[in-house]
């Protein structure tokens, strides 16, 4: 069993990120500084999360572009109304209106992967610039910045887990780490521990098999779609906590990056494979890649690249690894 | 999964109208498909599992229990089943045991198979028997549907005979013989035929001829030549390399060693385009997924190995040359389209095996290899296919190796079957010793 995990997509990233981690360590000792691994988690934490939400449609066997668009409004629709329109203002409030309207869209592209059979990625980039489109266009494009900001959701943002005094300054793990975890923990807990989540990958693997043998096909689309839309939600609120603004142009372009970092983390382009180690560990990859670009000096078009062609790779190796897989003598004709 | 128009279905004294597969799974039936669906990214252990998980309406998995099952199917087959092993990495005939420990595992009352035994060998399909006896003893009611006459004339209690969607015979198991059970599904008298192959002239090189072959862990030192116009057959049970050593002779296994020579010629078949280069044919085990593009239509399915012949000098296709030759090859194969045009996926599996073989034709193949050309064939297309086959070889003095485990098939048209076990060659038979029930006893006594 042990060889076997070795030899999985998880591992490989496993091996990566400490290499890496050890590579830049051995440039710049300041890399293994509290402060500076404290940071590298809360930058991941809000892709992290969104992330988790296109690991989950990626295994049952779709694909999820709208995301970045249903993050952005769900948390600008949540801070407007309570910014704006006299909503009360808690932050337990405000993160389940956001993680609702996430919920709302999520379903929205599960009825037409579902009922209206459209390819996924069609209705995710329909859906996608529709939402956008609707945030900018009616809703508005004033950006709620720090002094409008609901307090309660400054105040959360401000929260940290641990924190100390050391010599450059205050190091504190934000507590935005902590809700990344508990989704991580909770996704995690639904693929491994529970029918539904085997049904996801049962999805993804055969989708007319899963029928056949009885799985609630149109329960576990709606499941994939709105629990990525409910995560993203979340990530969107928890950004604009962290932040201090709510703007309705907030992650354009998104996608390249997570989608690279579920897919670097082992996930399947085609479905039916990924696991939530794998994507935590693709996003913090993914993360430092982006990080030691910035401090290289690298042009952010640059980093463009390099996530892309991250992608690309990533997702070739997966195919590799899929097309590699060869008939093997488990069976041995019996006693 | 394909909901009734009209009519009923009476299980256990209830009436059901048009039924969900959950519903008809809840109502005690289980059906083990041709296609196995099986997931091929979950293990044997997570495969078993899900039938059971969701028939209980249980919340969370057990892996525990997931084992168990996997135990418990093992111990019921007779075989041994890797619980951790990845279904997609499973062969045919592996994947199919599966499929059956699946619906095996779930509280049946009614089991239906699809041609369950296709790809088992001897043992494995004795040993099914023995678990469908079981069944029937615990009041499980079987329905078994195949084109394989012999096993249901061993196993079934009744029998019931469909054609064009209509019953056309139904009865006690006593009334029928194998020639009354032909005459129903074809419509015809069934032929009695054996190959007759007349040698080339002395001194003709032989088509095709092996010396040493040997694949690391699959194939040791497998030697024999093949003439033209010859139907030579290999049988073997279930692992013993004899998909293996048609694989190696299609360029399949760049690591081969020993020499492979083609009218005396030696040729090195180090990729399917060199095989296909010296004239090597394979028509493959799974037509569905290894052998034709689903989605595609029956022209394009028969030109596809060939197309390089329909390019002019500048690379564009000759659409009309190429028309032509499918046209050619549908008239030829006899396949019952009234046009080209049509999605492969529409054709009955005799035809679309047809296509496949067409498709190797118009190649200009010299050597034939087939593995399982009758495969979830029926028995009127069987005989269609058969007949064409022994044409190919004697009037195009096509050498054919035929892979392939129904023995009826191997004696009515190979002059010639050789044995393999453990990747070697093992016996031959021939004349008069080459009988469907020569070759199953051969074959018992190897193990």
């Amino acid at each position: 069993m042990n060889t076997r995990w070795l030899r999985s997509p998880e591992a490989a990233v496993a091996v990566v990120l400490v290499l890496a981690g050890l590579l830049i360590g051995a440039a710049n000792p300041a890399f293994w500084g509290w402060g500076n691994l404290f940071g590298l988690l809360r930058s991941a934490s809000v892709s992290g999360i969104m992330a988790l939400g296109v690991l989950v449609v990626l295994i049952a066997g779709g694909i999820d572009v709208s995301f970045p668009a249903f993050a952005a409004a769900a948390m600008y629709l949540s801070v407007r109304a309570v910014a704006d329109w006299g909503w009360p203002g808690s932050v337990g409030f405000m993160f389940l209106l956001a993680a609702g309207i996430g919920l709302l869209l999520g379903m929205v592209n599960a009825l037409f992967v579902h009922s209206v059979r459209l390819v996924p990625l069609i209705v995710t980039l329909g859906t996608g610039a529709v939402v956008r489109g609707f945030l900018l266009g009616v809703v508005g494009t004033s950006v709620v910045n720090v002094g409008r900001m609901p307090p309660d959701a400054v105040a959360f943002g401000r929260l940290a887990l641990v924190g100390w005094e050391a010599n450059e300054g205050r190091v504190q793990l934000s507590v935005v780490v902590l809700v990344w975890a508990a989704a991580a923990l909770g996704v995690h807990l639904l693929l491994r521990l529970t029918v539904m989540g085997r049904g996801l990958y049962a999805l993804g693997g055969d989708a007319e098999a899963a029928k056949r043998v009885g799985f609630d096909v149109r329960g576990l689309t709606y499941l994939a779609y709105g629990l990525a839309g409910a995560l993203a939600g979340v990530a969107g609120m928890l950004h604009a906590c962290v932040a201090w603004q709510a703007s309705p142009r907030e992650f354009i372009g998104l996608e390249l990056d997570v989608l690279a970092a579920v897919v670097l983390g082992g996930a399947s382009i085609f479905g039916g494979r990924g696991s939530v180690p794998g994507t935590v560990l693709g996003v913090l990859l993914l993360v430092l890649v982006n990080n030691s670009l910035i401090l290289l000096g690298v042009p952010t078009t640059w980093q463009r690249v390099v996530v892309g062609a991250i992608l690309v790779g990533a997702a070739g190796v997966t195919a590799m690894r899929e097309r590699g897989r060869r008939p093997a003598a488990s069976i041995t004709a019996g006693a | 999964m394909h909901r009734a128009d009209s009519g009923e279905v009476v299980l256990a004294g209830t009436a059901h109208g048009a039924m969900t597969p959950r519903e008809a799974i809840a109502a005690g039936v289980q059906v083990i498909y041709q296609d196995f669906s099986l997931f091929p990214n979950l293990t044997v252990a997570e495969n078993l599992a899900a039938g059971q998980d969701l028939g209980s309406r249980r919340w969370l998995l057990n892996r525990g229990r997931a084992r168990r099952a996997v135990a418990e199917a093992s111990a019921r087959l007779g075989v041994t089943l890797d619980p951790d092993a990845e279904v997609g990495s499973l062969p045919v005939a592996g994947r199919q045991l599966v499929a059956i420990a699946r619906a095996l595992l779930a509280d049946v009352r009614l089991l239906v198979m699809d041609e369950p035994t296709t790809a088992l060998t001897h043992q494995e399909v004795a040993r099914l028997f023995q678990l469908v006896a079981g069944m029937q003893a615990r009041g499980i009611a079987v329905l078994f549907v195949s084109h394989k006459m012999r096993e249901m004339l061993a196993v079934a209690d009744s029998l019931t005979v469909l054609r064009n969607g209509r019953v056309v015979a139904e009865g006690p198991m006593a009334e029928f013989d194998e020639a009354r059970i032909t005459r129903a599904m074809t419509g015809h008298e069934p032929g009695s035929v054996r190959h007759a192959w007349t040698p080339p002239p002395a001194g003709t090189p032989p088509r095709l001829e092996l010396r040493g072959l040997t694949v690391p862990g699959e194939v040791a030192d497998v030697s024999f030549s093949l003439m033209p116009g010859e139907v030579v057959g290999v049988a073997g049970l279930l692992g013993s390399g004899r998909t293996e050593l048609a694989l190696a002779l299609f360029g399949m296994r760049p690591g081969y060693a020993g020499q492979i020579l083609l009218d005396g010629r030696p040729v090195e078949l180090r990729s399917v385009a060199d095989a296909v280069a010296a004239g090597i044919a394979y028509v493959p085990e799974d037509r569905l997924t290894e052998g034709l593009f689903p989605a595609r239509t029956i022209d394009e399915n028969l030109l596809a190995a060939s197309l390089d012949r329909q390019g002019g000098p500048t690379g564009w296709l000759d659409a009309a040359a190429g028309q032509r030759a499918a046209a050619g090859a549908i008239h030829d194969m006899a396949i019952a389209t009234p046009s080209g045009d049509r999605a492969v996926s529409e054709l009955s599996g005799g035809n679309q095996q047809r296509v496949v073989i067409g498709r190797w034709l118009l190649t200009r193949a010299r050597v034939l290899l087939l593995n399982g050309p009758t495969v979830g064939v029926d028995v009127g297309s069987k005989a269609g296919i058969h007949r064409t086959l022994r044409e190919l070889a004697r009037d195009q003095g096509l050498a054919v190796l035929m892979v392939s485990d129904d023995g009826p098939e191997l004696a009515e048209n190979c002059s010639r079957v050789l044995l393999v076990h453990r990747g070697r060659l093992a016996g031959a038979l021939e004349g008069d010793a080459l009988t469907d029930s020569g070759i199953t006893d051969r074959l018992r006594a190897l193990t």
